[in-house]
């Protein structure tokens, strides 16, 4: 009813209906919270259910139910389209996803090396390793450019 | 910068056809004109995309405060984890208290959109109740973990949490800070422009903040109880 009463002026005023729509129907809201009660419901009865035998199964099904409800938020409640502002806003939320995922996802991988870099029993592998590896570079030192000269001025204080 | 110089080309074209080409008709080169001005679509309203984009600076705000807690969410430091403190049932009653008032301010709008202020106002009422028992049950968890000796300075994983879920709980706050502001605005001087404008900000800022919750609840408290 009340969708097809908030359509027709939409339609009236052409170009300039794109502002009525950006606060969205009462259609639009009840689909989207029904669509979120149920992306909802499922991730909380996944767990307290405990339906999937490995955690890891249900991990990834939690986050990808996460994700679709997002995207029905930003759909449904914050009325997101790529007409919206001139396509300006969608821009604005490409980049900021883009940025959050390469933090997000650094973040993790970065730390996570980092921490079983730093396990114990791992450091004396690595030092007997680097010790003769940069012991080995100690000795090629006068082959590069920038050294020959400084091998060069070295006996010059002796001969006063 | 580069928007401005693309519209002033054409002008620029327009005037040199003016100058060189006198018996040319003025419709012709008008129409010409317009049909530029019409490629350069101009938000008319430039506040919901500013609001916008100070969203997405908070997203980045909650993305980082979401990157500590997946680098210390698992520094028990012998101390409590996840699966022993959260109460899920809390957070499934809390969760639906947001998405509750989630639909009651997407009711608000479509009454402010048809003028009606006294739907709109027991609606933005509503809507601020349920942010406010949201914020008890919260300040509640909060209250019974400090009491359990699971404070923010127990662990790493306790700190990222009571920051992460600390911060939404503050935006929350202050949402309903603005939203008693906004309501009392709307009693004094009804639904002119200005006050709909600021309502249509803050219908952005509350359903992010739902969008927010989404990312709390599967990352921190869900994925927190799995073994």
């Amino acid at each position: 009813m009340s969708a097809h009463s908030n359509s027709l002026p939409g339609a009236d005023t052409g170009s300039h209906g794109s502002h009525e729509q950006d606060h969205g129907t009462m259609k639009s809201y009840v689909t989207g919270f029904v669509l979120a009660v149920i992306l909802t419901a499922i991730p909380f009865w996944l767990v307290l259910g405990n339906v999937f035998a490995k955690s890891s199964t249900t991990g990834l099904v939690l986050m990808g139910l996460a994700v679709v409800q997002i995207v029905v938020h930003m759909v449904y409640f914050l009325h997101m389209n790529t007409k919206s502002e001139g396509g300006w806003s969608i821009l604005a939320l490409i980049f900021t996803t883009m940025l959050v995922m390469i933090m997000l996802s650094g973040s993790i991988w970065v730390m996570y090396h980092l921490n079983h870099n730093m396990m114990p029993g791992m450091m004396n592998d690595t030092a007997i390793e680097a010790v003769p590896e940069s012991m080995h570079n100690m000795h090629d030192t006068h082959n590069m450019p920038g050294m020959k000269g400084m091998n060069d001025m070295q006996p010059m204080p002796k001969t006063p | 910068m580069w928007s401005g110089s693309k519209v002033c080309a054409p002008l620029c074209w327009q005037i040199m056809l003016d100058l060189t080409s006198p018996s040319q008709p003025a419709g012709a080169s008008n129409a010409a004109s317009s049909r530029y001005y019409v490629l350069e679509h101009h938000p008319e309203n430039g506040t919901s995309l500013g609001f916008w984009l100070y969203l997405m600076s908070d997203c980045l705000v909650f993305a980082c405060l979401f990157a500590t807690y997946a680098v210390l969410g698992r520094n028990y430091a012998g101390g409590p984890t996840g699966a022993e403190l959260f109460d899920l049932p809390l957070v499934a009653v809390n969760t639906s208290l947001l998405l509750l008032s989630s639909i009651t301010y997407g009711f608000a709008m479509l009454a402010m959109q048809h003028k009606r202020q006294r739907t709109t106002l027991l609606w933005l009422a509503l809507t601020g109740l349920l942010g406010a028992c949201f914020i008890g049950l919260e300040l509640y968890e909060f209250m019974h973990l400090i009491h359990e000796g699971a404070g923010p300075q127990r662990s790493g994983f306790l700190t990222a949490f009571f920051t992460l879920v600390g911060t939404h709980g503050l935006h929350v706050s202050f949402g309903i800070i603005w939203l008693v502001t906004l309501m009392a605005q709307v009693v004094k001087h009804g639904l002119n422009p200005e006050n709909c404008r600021r309502l249509m900000c803050l219908s952005m800022f509350w359903h992010f903040l739902d969008v927010v919750w989404i990312g709390v609840f599967t990352f921190v408290y869900l994925m927190g109880v799995l073994p």
